[in-house]
């Protein structure tokens, strides 16, 4: 289950959330979308560390970042 | 009910606009006008309306600007130097399609010029004044009565077309007192509904915008035939027009407003001496009266234009009659002491009727 | 999502689901959504009326989910003023940078200011007109480059960069003034709270209420995306200190 979901159509792949993670776990690729950009990647690995404090989706000038936990049961 | 009331004409436009449901005045002092800013702020708050003195005339165009895009009948006023600062408002509200009564209680300029009657202001009302190329509803009333019944007709047509109207007077119209019988308001036409002001999303699907800012391809080019199809549809509708005499004329003599009051007697004048002299009286200076300058000159081939300015309007005069007659011009640019007579007019049609 | 995950940030439902024009790293889409969450919170949406200025904030129609009016340039402060006398249950908010409110639009902002209209004024400073291309603003620092001021501002002959939350804190109508900045994820979350107040400040029919923002305008400073956000604390905030100035919101009741 992935905690950040980062939209390619909104991204602009401007570092922001880069900077922001705490963990570091935010990369800016080599990808880009359909404006051109390059986009801001997370890797399986580094879904599986975050901690969903959002402190990328806050910075995100683009509100291109969704983060979500999964329910405890 | 409907008694004879004896006002100023800048009383007569704030009754005639209060009978049509206006609830909302924002304005700023400037001589010859202050009346209606006065009478607004003495009568708005016990109607539950809003009287606003703003900080310039261009915060008070753009107050005008936000109520009508809220969706209600407003209206403000000035003098020719104010609605110069209003200019840009005028604009933008042509352009994003609003509708609202400016009034211009002319004073004579350029600059600040001075207090006293004059019709300066023709090319600025009637040529758009603003920037991007638009027109406003202009009318021209020559009586306190005709100012109180054009207040309403402005309030319509403006609704109706959804493009903002003036009503130009000057400082005689506002200044002068006469007696008025104040009709009650009849809409001319039922008026579209403002489906497209903001009140608040609330259930709508979309949110209603109100803008000027056309950025897709081929939008704004589309919008401005849209506009001018308004135009020409209040140039095929609404045009108004006094006429007296003109059946048999050999001579006919042209002005609005003010001018046209002292152009009257003159008019009366010349036919008790036995000249033929009829008169056109654009009541509508936007849109002006081309086809009743058209007809009439079929048959009479010399007009004399008379303006408290040193000629505007008989520069629509000359293209609507299209060269098939001799217009001819006698103005005085206003200020004190600059006031025609009517004998002074007479004289003047003694002179143009013989050669 | 799936339903086996709780939503802890998602896009706010009163900006629309489409990518902005805005360029890379600029914090005009940073404030806006902090607008729409506020909206968003205090379930505004349906009764906001947004007032758009001239300048890259003009598009906020395209973006917002709500009704718009577009104003003259300086303008936004007059026109919301006529908005609110007319539909004072609404809520009515201005956004505007800072060629539009501190320069040529003076008059508007402190005259609504100062009648105490019932308004929420969200102002973006990023000290340079980026619309028009990075020309001087009057946020302009001491020495900045713009392409109005090739040689740096000259504060001798450009005069000083104007501090607007300051100067309407001094007003009588104003409710409440601050100054906030979105350049650090804590500064955002801090921004927010200041933005949601000044909302429902107007809720509560509390009178003015104006927050400034710092923001970064990477295009027109010639500068990355991180080193514009960079340049907020290092350069902006000695000239234009966060803080709130004045609060008269318990004062209201």
């Amino acid at each position: 289950m992935k905690k950040l979901v980062i939209d390619e159509e909104f991204c602009k792949g401007c570092g922001l959330c880069v900077i922001a993670c705490p963990l570091e776990l935010i990369t800016v690729g080599t990808k880009v979308n359909k404006q051109g950009y390059p986009l801001a990647q997370i890797s399986d690995a580094n879904q599986v560390k975050c901690t969903a404090c959002s402190a990328c989706a806050r910075m995100c000038p683009d509100a291109a970042i969704s983060v979500y936990l999964p329910k405890k049961d | 009910m409907n008694k004879r009331l004896f006002v100023k004409g800048n009383e007569a436009v704030c009754i005639g606009a209060i009978a049509a449901g206006c609830r909302y005045y924002f304005g700023y002092p400037i001589t010859p006008q202050n009346e209606i800013p006065e009478y607004m702020s003495r009568e708005l708050p016990g109607l539950g309306g809003t009287f606003l003195q703003a900080e310039s005339e261009v915060a008070a165009i753009n107050m005008v600007l936000g109520a009508s895009a809220a969706g209600v009948r407003v209206m403000t006023s000035s003098s020719g130097p104010g609605i110069s600062l209003k200019a840009e408002g005028l604009s933008y509200m042509a352009g994003s399609e609003l509708p609202a009564v400016i009034v211009n209680i002319m004073r004579c300029g350029p600059g600040l010029g001075g207090i006293d009657a004059s019709q300066a202001d023709y090319f600025q009302a009637v040529k758009g004044g603003g920037h991007g190329g638009y027109h406003l509803i202009v009318l021209a009333p020559d009586s306190i009565q005709e100012l109180y019944d054009l207040s309403m007709v402005a309030f319509d047509l403006a609704d109706q077309y959804r493009v903002p109207a003036m009503i130009l007077g000057d400082a005689m119209i506002g200044q002068m007192k006469e007696a008025l019988i104040p009709h009650p308001y009849q809409p001319l036409a039922e008026l579209p509904a403002k489906d497209w002001s903001v009140t608040g999303k609330g259930n709508r699907v979309q949110g209603n915008t109100v803008k000027s800012l056309f950025l897709q391809d081929g939008a704004l080019e589309a919008h401005n035939w849209r506009l001018h199809d308004r135009y020409q549809q209040l140039k095929d509708r609404e045009v108004r027009c006094e006429t007296i005499g003109i059946d048999d004329a050999e001579l006919i003599l042209t002005a609005f407003g003010g001018a046209a009051r002292i152009a009257k007697t003159a008019v009366s004048m010349a036919r008790q001496a036995g000249l033929k002299v009829g008169l056109i009286r654009p009541i509508t200076l936007f849109p002006f009266p081309e086809q009743v300058f058209r007809q009439a000159t079929e048959r009479c081939r010399r007009v004399l234009c008379v303006e408290l300015n040193n000629g505007q309007m008989v520069e629509d005069v000359r293209l609507s009659v299209d060269r098939q007659a001799d217009v001819r011009f006698y103005g005085r640019p206003g200020g004190t002491g600059s006031l025609p007579t009517p004998e002074e007019l007479f004289e003047q049609l003694q002179k143009h009727y013989k050669d | 999502m799936a339903d086996s995950m709780i939503t802890v940030f998602e896009r706010p439902h009163s900006l629309k689901p489409v990518p902005s024009h805005f360029c890379s790293g600029c914090h005009h889409g940073t404030v806006h959504r902090l607008v729409a969450e506020a909206l968003d919170q205090l379930e505004l949406q349906q009764q906001t009326i947004g007032i758009a200025s001239v300048g890259c904030s003009v598009l906020l129609y395209e973006y917002f989910d709500i009704d718009v009016v577009e104003a003259p340039h300086g303008r936004a402060p007059a026109v919301a003023t006529g908005v609110k006398r007319v539909h004072p249950d609404s809520i009515v908010f201005t956004y505007q940078g800072d060629g539009d409110l501190a320069a040529i639009g003076t008059a508007e902002i402190i005259h609504a200011a100062n009648r105490g209209e019932h308004l929420t004024v969200i102002f973006v400073n990023n000290t340079t007109y980026g619309m028009t291309g990075g020309q001087m603003a009057p946020t302009s620092l001491g020495g900045q480059v713009t392409t109005t001021t090739p040689y740096g501002r000259d504060l001798e002959t450009d005069g000083n960069p104007i501090r607007m939350a300051e100067l309407l804190a001094l007003l009588d109508g104003t409710h409440f003034s601050a100054r906030v900045s979105v350049d650090a994820p804590r500064r955002v979350a801090q921004a927010g709270k200041v933005i949601h107040k000044a909302f429902e400040m107007q809720k509560n029919r509390a009178g003015f209420a104006f927050v400034e923002v710092l923001a970064a305008c990477p295009t027109n400073w010639g500068l990355s995306a991180l080193d514009a956000n960079e340049r907020i604390s290092q350069e902006m905030m000695p000239c234009f200190p966060l803080g709130t100035f004045k609060d008269l919101s318990g004062a209201q009741g």
